[in-house]
């Protein structure tokens, strides 16, 4: 079950309204600096959670620039 | 602006340096590609499995390649900083976007993209032992489905969510890009889950969890 409803996540994506990938990486710093320091990062950018859910090279670079600023002491 | 992670008076130098003729403007362009430079080398690094078959003065080369591009989006852009985050925040996203699509495209070089047949067993090839008899239908209907989807559809749903091709691989592959194709696999997404509602399967949401 848990198998199936991951794949199904896979394919049928978030289902919610989300960002373009242009629109996330315009974002994607603020987001970042949002999440970081505890902000309300997904109301303040909303679309944004469910496009890094939906996308997966977006979601990795959320990861690799929340990793790296978060290792810098942001 | 109350964050003490928002733009603070020491991010103006940094575009005003960038933009000074002479040495200075030189030196600080100098300082932003060693930041760049240090970003790609934490994206390669942290994709060392992917790359496990380059040698080290190839991993260090990918990441030189990623700093010089991002150095030359960055300088293009400058205009476009609003400063919503602090400068070197801003700058870093497109040395790590650099490097994790060289990585990526690296790592795929030489391989055929699967399309659609290993996608279509993910799909369908579990036995029925493991799968109940509600989701058995609701996967039948899924198959249904997705074959009725245009060429393109089909062909980006089944790589990116079902055979694990990256976007930026499969953008590469079929000249276009990440945010093209990924409008493709929206709309794909959508065509499918409003098919299985009017089937009168109920598809919860995701991506809020």
């Amino acid at each position: 079950m848990a198998k199936d409803n991951e794949i199904l996540g896979r394919v049928l994506g978030p289902g919610a309204p989300e960002l373009t990938c242009e629109q996330c990486f315009d974002e994607l710093d603020r987001y970042v600096e949002l999440v970081l320091a505890g902000e309300r990062a997904d109301e303040r950018i909303p679309g944004m959670r469910a496009h890094l859910a939906g996308c997966p090279a977006c979601a990795e670079d959320f990861r690799s620039l929340h990793d790296l600023v978060s290792r810098e002491g942001g | 602006m109350a964050t003490a992670l928002m733009t603070t008076p020491t991010e103006i130098p940094w575009i005003d340096r960038l933009r000074t003729e002479g040495a200075e403007g030189q030196a600080a362009v100098a300082e932003l590609h060693a930041l760049l430079l240090k970003a790609a080398r934490f994206e390669v690094g942290r994709r060392g499995a992917e790359l496990a078959h380059l040698r080290g003065g190839d991993q260090e080369d990918l990441a030189q390649q990623a700093a010089d591009d991002a150095l030359m989006a960055v300088l293009r852009k400058l205009d476009e900083f609003r400063g919503e985050s602090r400068f070197t925040t801003w700058a870093y996203k497109f040395a790590l976007l650099e490097a994790a699509v060289k990585v990526r495209r690296r790592a795929w070089q030489g391989r055929e993209i699967p399309l659609a047949d290993e996608g279509w067993e993910t799909l369908a090839d579990r036995s029925s032992a493991d799968r109940s008899a509600e989701n058995a239908e609701l996967f039948a209907a899924l198959h249904e489905e997705i074959e009725r989807l245009g060429a393109r559809q089909r062909e980006v749903l089944i790589a990116v969510t079902l055979n694990g091709v990256p976007i930026d691989v499969l953008a590469e592959r079929l000249g276009s890009s990440r945010g093209a194709l990924y409008k493709n696999l929206h709309d794909a997404r959508r065509k499918l889950r409003e098919a299985l509602a009017a089937r009168g399967f109920r598809v919860e949401e995701g991506g809020e969890g």
